[in-house]
């Protein structure tokens, strides 16, 4: 109960449901031969982190940013800038996460004197204003950031896959650099989604609450709104640039398309009101569902596609084509919000009792 | 104190003139700098053709927002789609555009102008209807339902018109340029020019000097107390949101045919742009909306010109800049 912060799932399905997701990502190295499966699972991780971070504003304060990935991107920026530039060594992580967070927790503390202090739509479009320039600006600076091509550098030493650990293939399985990374991703996530966790459980948690339930209350009672809010924004922005930073190192790799694009954003989205927004665990589930669905939904889509194709259906092909999967997933969102607002968790915790 | 009779005509509000002398003096003060004198002619018309597309697109979104509170993030998916519905005329009528006639120009581009803003409207009928009156009066269900169906619009495009750039061609007539002396002025431009400027002055009689428009502005200012007053105020706000989906509509075929060319992804793009303007104009205020595209326009040619790395950020600077002077916008209309 502690490890949690005294907030269990409180349904026995969502508890059966996140421990199932749980150990197959502890487990996929050994269960799942592959690197498409590694992948996938360290990107579950890794947007599970940066979903819960995004969680905290949308669900916890009501404040809709579009500037998440700009923090995200700043995170896989600094290790790609600092590995590429100080060699692949130790040191220029290091560097990477000295440099990169206090640039993040600034930009977020401007971001958030400048716009909190207005409704949450002023919020919403000054985010989405900045977060575009910030795109810009990191594709046009090509001397820093790579341009369009964005950065591909070495790792240390220790997490290259040419690393191995034990001489024998363990159970058939390849013990190398890239598992260490894989269990370093995991153990980073989880650490973040429990602090995130104890985060919103805290006394500082439940004034974001009221003041996402009433501003003007909360000011009332004393609390100094800006302030918790940009606070609970910096918080984010920290976390967010932190999953950047492992999505960097896991891809070994950064540029526009995989850390800054406004897909990214939309995907953020989709992955928390689907998973349920106000709930943390939303993350987990969403990230889950939204990212297998992105790597499987589309061969499925495929066959479909196809299959209408043969059957000489007008527009249909066209419509399952495995590049458009995101149309329905749209689809599914608009009908969430509408329908089931708090989402998968929100669903499964508010059952009947009987049905437990 | 002087006392007033109640024969006297009410005191006239003040004008706040300001904001509007805001672009002349931005514009005088760029000569010195820009240097020759048709270069300068060139990038004023240009910010001014550039300022007034970006006015037709904006102003159906701070209508609505002003009017009832809902700030649609799906605005750009009008702007695709109205570019995009009109490549469905000019393409197949390719022969027609391309002919050396204005006549035969006009005949194609008139009529897919007219059925992009057709579209659209029914379109803004039909996302009002399904995705903004279920979460009326909650921001972030607007926020999140309105992002929602610009995904999904995006998406139908792409399966609808594939993925790849279409190319739209100018008609001929409105190719080139006129040439006066060493300054150069595209056609086109001047076109989108004088239509912004058109469509400017009929909104702004359609809101003075209507019944309607003196109900629309009521609204903004106070929509319970119109309300009280036994209108319908929802049916004054279907019709304003068709009518600025339709002008987001023919926004996007005049950007479309401004850049010669239509992608599904000029909604988001365009979408950054006409917030910075709404925002800088002062949500609600029409005569804000017009100032803020003429200032974006103008920032980002006259950057473009003189400091090509500053124009990447420029509009952020300028809504920095307006948001220090004027917090709530240049023309703060609503109370909220």
């Amino acid at each position: 109960m502690m490890i949690l912060s005294g907030d269990p799932p409180r349904s026995r399905a969502l508890s059966i449901l996140l421990v199932v997701i749980i150990l197959a990502l502890l487990a996929t190295p050994f269960i799942f031969p592959g690197a498409k499966a590694l992948n996938v699972a360290a990107k579950i991780c890794i947007f599970a982190a940066l979903v819960a971070s995004y969680d905290l504003l949308l669900g916890y304060t009501g404040s809709v940013s579009f500037a998440h990935t700009m923090f995200y991107g700043i995170g896989s920026y600094a290790i790609a800038i600092a590995l590429y530039g100080l060699g692949p060594n130790w040191t220029s992580v290091a560097v990477a996460v000295a440099a990169g967070l206090p640039l993040a927790l600034l930009l977020a503390l401007a971001i958030g004197l400048f716009s909190l202090r207005v409704e949450a739509i002023f919020f919403a479009m000054i985010t989405l204003a900045v977060a575009s320039a910030f795109l810009v600006l990191a594709s046009q600076l090509s001397w820093l950031t790579g341009g369009e091509d964005g950065r591909s550098f070495q790792l240390p030493e220790l997490l290259r896959p040419g690393t191995v650990f034990v001489g024998k293939e363990w159970f058939g399985f390849p013990v190398n650099g890239r598992i260490l990374t894989y269990y370093l991703v995991l153990t980073a996530c989880a650490a973040m989604i429990l602090a995130l966790l104890r985060v919103v459980n805290s006394p500082f948690g439940r004034v974001l609450q009221a003041i996402r339930e009433n501003r003007f209350r909360a000011e009332a009672l004393g609390y100094r709104t800006v302030f918790h809010l940009t606070y609970a924004n910096c918080i984010a922005a920290a976390v967010a640039a932190c999953a950047g930073m492992l999505n960097a190192l896991w891809l070994r790799y950064a540029g526009p398309d995989t850390s800054l694009a406004f897909s990214i954003m939309l995907d953020i989205l989709l992955m928390v009101v689907i998973g349920g927004m106000g709930t943390i665990y939303g993350a987990i589930i969403g990230a889950a569902i939204f990212i297998l669905a992105q790597n499987y939904l589309q061969a499925l889509m495929g066959i479909a596609s196809t299959a209408a194709t043969d059957a000489g259906l007008p527009l249909l092909p066209g419509l399952l084509h495995p590049d458009r999967w995101l149309l329905w997933l749209g689809l599914l969102f608009i009908a969430s919000v509408y329908f089931f607002p708090t989402g998968v968790v929100g669903r499964l915790r508010n059952r009947p009792p009987a049905a437990r | 104190m002087s006392e007033i009779a109640a024969t006297d005509a009410l005191p006239k509000p003040k004008r706040d003139i300001a904001p509007l002398l805001l672009p002349v003096v931005l514009a005088i003060v760029m000569i010195p700098l820009v240097g020759s004198a048709s270069s300068w002619v060139t990038l004023t018309v240009a910010s001014l053709a550039m300022g007034m597309m970006i006015f037709i697109m904006a102003s159906g979104l701070t209508l609505v927002f002003g009017l009832m509170d809902v700030l649609n993030f799906g605005h750009g998916a009008f702007i695709a789609v109205g570019a995009y519905v009109a490549t469905l005329v000019l393409l197949p009528l390719a022969s027609w555009a391309q002919a050396d006639s204005l006549l035969a120009n006009l005949a194609v581009l008139v009529p897919a102008a007219l059925l992009s803003m057709g579209v659209t409207g029914a379109l803004g009928l039909v996302v009002e209807r399904v995705l903004v009156l279920p979460v009326y009066g909650q921001h972030l269900k607007q926020i999140l339902m309105t992002t929602g169906g610009l995904i999904v619009a995006e998406q139908t495009l792409y399966a609808l018109f594939g993925p790849q750039i279409i190319p739209m061609p100018l008609p001929t007539a409105l190719r080139g340029s006129f040439i006066l002396g060493d300054i150069v002025i595209s056609k086109y431009r001047l076109l989108a020019m004088l239509l912004g400027f058109a469509i400017f002055v009929a909104i702004e009689l359609v809101l003075n000097r209507t019944k309607i428009g003196l109900l629309i502005r009521a609204g903004v200012e106070n929509r319970e107390m119109v309300e009280a007053l036994g209108y319908r105020i929802r049916r004054l706000f279907l019709g304003v949101f068709m009518t600025g989906s339709a002008l987001a509509g023919l926004g996007g075929v005049m950007w479309g045919l401004y850049r010669e060319q239509v992608h599904a992804s000029i909604g988001d793009e365009l979408t950054v742009l006409v917030f910075i303007v709404v925002i800088i104009g002062g949500l609600g205020s029409i005569t804000g909306c017009f100032i803020g595209a003429i200032l974006v326009a103008m920032v980002a040619n006259y950057g473009g010109f003189l400091v090509p790395k500053l124009a990447l950020v420029s509009n952020i600077l300028l809504m920095v800049a307006v948001l220090m002077w004027r917090p709530r916008g240049l023309y703060a209309v609503t109370s909220r």
